[in-house]
């Protein structure tokens, strides 16, 4: 009985959103028209501009590095014994290659808070984690633009650290002393089959493929910039010859099967919420100078400049809001157009991913009440200060 | 009676795997009891650190990765 009301009440939703749709010459009609127009309008620009030359070779990026690189030599260093200051440097630069999704991030930050290095490292992973990963740090430069990407990371990375250190300042009387368990069960991780430099040189020529076809053209006539940028499409196909070489004798095939499909697997994971993620920020923000549903001067208002109270009001929207992987960009990217100013951007580039409600209910579980607000307030502020440092410069 | 466990906070992957999980040992005709391990406290109990896991009568099979369903058939039919 309470199923069938609870549909009763969906189709009544649904009936009246549909039927008071602005649909006409009226104002708000032509608002819906143009933010209808806008979300398709920016889901192409991504099909034309991002998918083949950026997202592809991120994803077999993404896909290797999952399979390939030993997490298991990362892991060690989060053990109850190991490095203090190893730790944490491991933990807030190690989200590169471990975290892509919410199903690694929790459960290797509670592992590494109740049987590992504590408090600090644990906050300093779950900070940086999801803003470092390949991905991410990718898309972010792509889309955003380098200074914004680069600014991401290091903010992600030396704020990780910031906090983890407070958080363990803070509870230093908690800290769990009695940790017998030095290591994890990790043994399903598989151990590395080839010498570092191969692997460096796989990694190395998508990386360069990446890279050199996504070259812009530089701003200044003259330069060395210049000719690299003349030849990009030679060096491009250096690249693919030389990662062709590298999958053709130094990988066994069972190899290469499971790299293509963990690379499948992040497609399968990530592309549903990255092509609804366009449509709704097309659809509210549009594109940079194109007017959608939500009006320009609201945004400036909220977000515009870089006031503290705009990059206050960034980092707590992004704080609570839940952003599924990388569709952190195409919002910012519509925020952007819409006259948010770039301090605030980065302040929700930094507190946004780390955060969301429902992981703030999953991290409550792990370290309880007072040290999830701690927390909280500590990714609020640093974002916020980040935000006003980066807004200044740039 | 087989004892299945499948941990993981209620991600993509972990809803992935159960249900790969669920059509093998339908068509491996498996008398078995599916159990889903939420809480992440009790996850840390297993001592992994990454999801989702696949637990056979107590003992960690798979850690952090998704089988297809080829792989998990084979995987129980072994045990």
């Amino acid at each position: 009985m309470r199923n069938e009301l609870k549909k009763i009440l969906i189709i009544a939703v649904v009936f009246l959103a549909v039927y008071f749709l602005p649909i006409g010459e009226s104002p708000a009609g032509i608002r819906f028209r143009n933010g209808l127009f806008e979300a398709f309008a920016l889901l192409n620009e991504y099909a034309r501009k991002h998918v083949l030359l950026c997202l592809v070779p991120a994803f077999f990026i993404a896909g290797g590095i999952s399979v390939f690189l030993s997490q298991a030599s990362v892991i060690r260093y989060f053990g109850a014994k190991a490095n203090r200051w190893l730790s944490y440097s491991i933990a807030s630069v190690s989200g590169t290659i471990l975290a892509v999704c919410s199903c690694t991030i929790l459960p290797l930050f509670a592992g590494i808070y109740s049987r590992g290095a504590g408090i600090g490292p644990a906050t300093a992973f779950l900070y940086s984690g999801p803003a470092i990963n390949v991905l991410a740090i990718i898309l972010t430069a792509r889309v955003l633009g380098m200074e914004l990407g680069i600014a991401r990371a290091i903010g992600a990375i030396s704020f990780g650290i910031t906090i983890g250190l407070t958080m363990s300042i803070i509870f230093r009387d908690n800290q769990h002393q009695d940790n017998q368990a030095d290591s994890f069960n990790s043994e399903d991780l598989q151990k590395p089959s080839r010498p570092l430099w191969q692997e460096i040189v796989f990694f190395g020529s998508m990386v360069g493929i990446l890279v050199f076809a996504n070259l812009s053209k530089p701003s200044s006539d003259n330069s060395f910039w210049m000719m690299i940028f003349n030849f990009k499409w030679f060096i491009t196909l250096a690249c693919l010859i030389l990662l062709a070489y590298t999958i053709a004798f130094w990988f066994k095939k069972g190899e290469l099967t499971t790299w293509v499909k963990s690379t499948w697997e992040f497609v399968w994971l990530i592309m549903p919420m990255l092509f609804f993620g366009i449509l709704i920020a097309g659809f509210l923000m549009g594109r940079p100078d194109h007017e959608a549903v939500i009006p320009s001067s609201w945004v400036v208002g909220l977000v515009g400049g870089n006031s503290i109270w705009s990059n206050l009001f960034a980092s707590v929207v992004g704080a609570f809001m839940y952003f599924a992987t990388l569709t952190e960009v195409p919002i910012l990217q519509g925020l952007i157009g819409a006259g948010m100013g770039k301090g605030p951007a980065l302040a929700l580039l930094l507190a946004g991913p780390a955060l969301s409600l429902p992981n703030m209910l999953v991290i409550r579980q792990v370290i309880g009440v007072k040290k999830t607000v701690v927390f909280i307030t500590l990714v609020i502020s640093l974002s916020t200060i980040a935000g006003l440092i980066y807004g200044a410069f740039f | 009676m087989m004892r299945i466990q499948i941990l993981g906070a209620g991600c993509h992957r972990c809803r992935k795997l159960a249900a790969n999980i669920e059509i093998a040992t339908k068509e491996l005709g498996l008398e078995c009891t599916i159990e889903k391990v939420t809480n992440i406290q009790k996850i840390m109990e297993y001592g992994v650190i990454m999801t989702p896991v696949l637990v056979v009568d107590g003992v960690v099979k798979i850690v952090g990765k998704v089988p297809d369903i080829d792989e998990v058939k084979r995987l129980l039919s072994s045990i």
